[in-house]
């Protein structure tokens, strides 16, 4: 096959492109249409099973809808198109430094957040902090900031798949979905990449509805039986896609030789990261600790037993599906430096590096029904993340805001599972439109959304191992966090004049040195342990019911 | 053994920070940077030191404690 990308655009100005990679698609769609539906068979009608699933979730199930929701575009397109810019060291970053901490987190605070949900019948993270400090106004304060923080995870994923499914299905639709040519900052003038390609507007609203379909009706119970099948697919695809394309390049070997002659750079870490900010991306996979929606997939479970395989398991999955990624990121890096690879361009003439997976499925994959069969597992990897993060939504607006401001008794158990349907509605809509506007690095706004979740986890890992931690306390540091968060996300992305913090460093934003996460997780744990020394301990009942002695 | 447990995690927080392959470009099997394999390595000996956490360090007293009567009825 010819692998020069010129000509391929070319051929698309003449004829369409193959629409069999969307045809399968559809196909897959289709299937989840049907999964979500028996699914919604099991359905037992009311709220804990919408929201919790009855914690009747096995030892698989939990393994492969925890893994699943941890993985999103983030972990795809998101991965690929840092190590085509950040080379290997993308993996140290965030995947095997997440087989650590996440798993931490899970081993150290999982199991007793979920034997409190257990034992007192929470079912959502906030339930648990508003007993925890005996305050009903701190469920108030948090429900907007984890909703807040969950827009950009939403975001993450509704992106990716734009950019992931514009650049596979480019020139198939020349009339319907024709672009104009592009005009570089050189002047010069290209016929457009993506001209044919379905728009992201219609990817982020199919996925949205699709995804919204099944939730809808089984609540996080088909989230959980469509996690499992859709990790098993990405897994499987992301294996078999990784095959492929390393033989349309001549093997493995010949693939990384040539990353080795025209990027070497990508191979190492000097010169792209310091160890210091390596060292501080530590941080960023602690996010874990407090994501609402993992929080309630904890609570799915059936027994405490049920996380073992999630602890031991859940390094390996990362290292199987990240790993794959980055041989394609690095392989990307050698052939666009060789001149054999084109990546759609952003407007600033830069290769876009949300496009570089879908540049290398096109290029390199011949068979139309296998770039059908992995962009299925590319979305299949967006789904199961957003599912989560859609019940997830629906659960804490039902649990955390209108029960507790209107009264338990004031609407019935049906009731209950409309408000969440209709918060989650009214969330996705806005995520939507925002994806529409605001095209963005995958990699970097994850990383943003996650910084501000792992600022709040030391919240979480206070609240189950010190007795004296107060409601003060968990009140400034959620403060600290916002506050440091927004000032360093506003000088980062939205100051156009000089920083007043960091500076931009090989695409990142760092202070000193180090990831912001840095700063803010030290603001909040000052905060947190200065302001609940200073403050009045919480009541002995409290301790007792949350500090069980041993026996 | 908890405490060793502890200390391994420690240990590979530690190690992690693999300063001593910084710049090197070797290919591990000829295909494999080895910043990568050392990386992809250390996933597996994460997997295999939550192994052992779960045999030496596991919290049954919490488990069984939960597993007990169910006692619901908080602020929910």
């Amino acid at each position: 096959m010819s692998h020069d990308p010129w000509l391929i655009v070319l051929g698309q100005a003449a004829e369409p492109a193959s629409r069999t990679p969307l045809y399968i698609i559809i196909v897959y769609m289709c299937a989840l249409f049907a999964l979500g539906w028996i699914s919604s068979r099991l359905f037992r009608g009311s709220s804990k099973d919408f929201f919790v699933a009855s914690q009747s979730i096995g030892p698989f199930m939990l393994l492969m809808s925890v893994f699943g929701t941890t993985m999103t575009a983030f972990a795809l397109v998101g991965s690929t198109g840092k190590a085509f810019s950040l080379g290997i060291g993308t993996y140290g970053l965030m995947a095997s430094s997440s087989g650590l901490i996440h798993a931490a987190c899970f081993f150290f605070v999982g199991i007793r957040m979920w034997s409190f949900g257990k034992k007192y019948g929470y079912v959502t993270q906030i339930q648990f902090f508003r007993d925890r400090f005996e305050s009903k106004g701190l469920g108030y304060l948090m429900f907007p900031i984890l909703v807040g923080l969950i827009i950009p995870y939403l975001l993450v994923g509704l992106i990716g798949a734009g950019n992931y499914i514009g650049g596979v299905t480019a020139g198939m639709f020349p009339e319907t979905f024709s672009l104009p040519d592009k005009v570089l900052p050189s002047g010069k003038e290209i016929a457009n990449p993506l001209n044919g390609s379905v728009p992201a507007w219609l990817t982020g609203l199919v996925i949205s509805a699709v995804v919204l379909f099944y939730v809808f009706f089984g609540g996080v119970r088909s989230a959980v039986w469509a996690n499992t099948f859709q990790t098993i697919v990405f897994m499987i695809m992301g294996l078999v896609g990784f095959l492929v394309i390393a033989h349309g390049l001549g093997g493995l070997e010949a693939a990384s030789k040539k990353t080795l002659e025209y990027a070497p750079e990508k191979l190492s870490r000097v010169g792209l990261m310091t160890p210091a900010h390596f060292m501080s991306y530590m941080l960023v996979p602690l996010s874990v600790g407090m994501f609402p929606h993992l929080f309630q997939h904890w609570l799915t479970a059936k027994s405490a037993k049920s996380f073992r395989l999630t602890v031991v398991a859940h390094p390996i999955c990362i290292m199987i599906v990240w790993v794959p990624c980055i041989l394609i990121g690095i392989w990307a890096a050698g052939l666009h430096a060789e001149g054999s690879l084109r990546v759609p361009p952003l407007p600033n003439g830069n290769p876009n590096a949300n496009a570089v997976l879908s540049a290398m499925v096109k290029t390199f994959m011949d068979s139309p029904v296998l770039i059908g069969l992995f962009s299925a597992g590319v979305l299949a990897a967006i789904m199961s993340s957003l599912d989560s993060q859609f019940v997830c939504i629906g659960s804490m607006f039902t649990n955390d805001f209108v029960v507790p401001w209107m009264g338990k008794d004031r609407f019935t158990d049906k009731q209950k599972v409309w408000l969440g349907r209709g918060f989650i509605v009214f969330i996705v809509l806005i995520t939507y439109v925002i994806s529409i506007f605001k095209p963005t690095s995958v990699f970097n706004l994850g990383v943003w959304c996650f910084s501000g979740f792992s600022a709040l986890f030391p919240i979480a890992f206070a609240s189950v191992y010190w007795k004296r931690l107060t409601k003060a306390g968990v009140v400034a540091s959620v403060i600290a966090t916002t506050v440091t968060w927004s000032l360093f996300i506003y000088d980062a992305l939205g100051n156009k004049g000089e920083k007043w913090f960091g500076e931009s460093h090989a695409g990142e934003y760092l202070i000193a040195g180090v990831m912001p996460v840095t700063f803010i997780c030290l603001a909040s744990i000052i905060a947190l342990v200065l302001v609940s020394l200073a403050t009045k301990a919480p009541s002995q009942a409290t301790i007792d019911r949350f500090f069980p002695t041993k026996g | 053994m908890k405490k060793f447990v502890y200390a391994l995690v420690i240990l590979m927080a530690i190690i992690h920070q693999d300063i001593w392959w910084w710049d090197n470009k070797r290919l591990i099997f000829d295909f494999m940077p080895l910043g990568l394999f050392y990386h992809a390595l250390f996933s597996c000996m994460a997997a295999g030191l939550w192994a052992l956490a779960i045999k030496w360090a596991w919290p049954s007293d919490i488990e069984e404690w939960a597993e007990a009567e169910a006692e619901q009825g908080g602020e929910q």
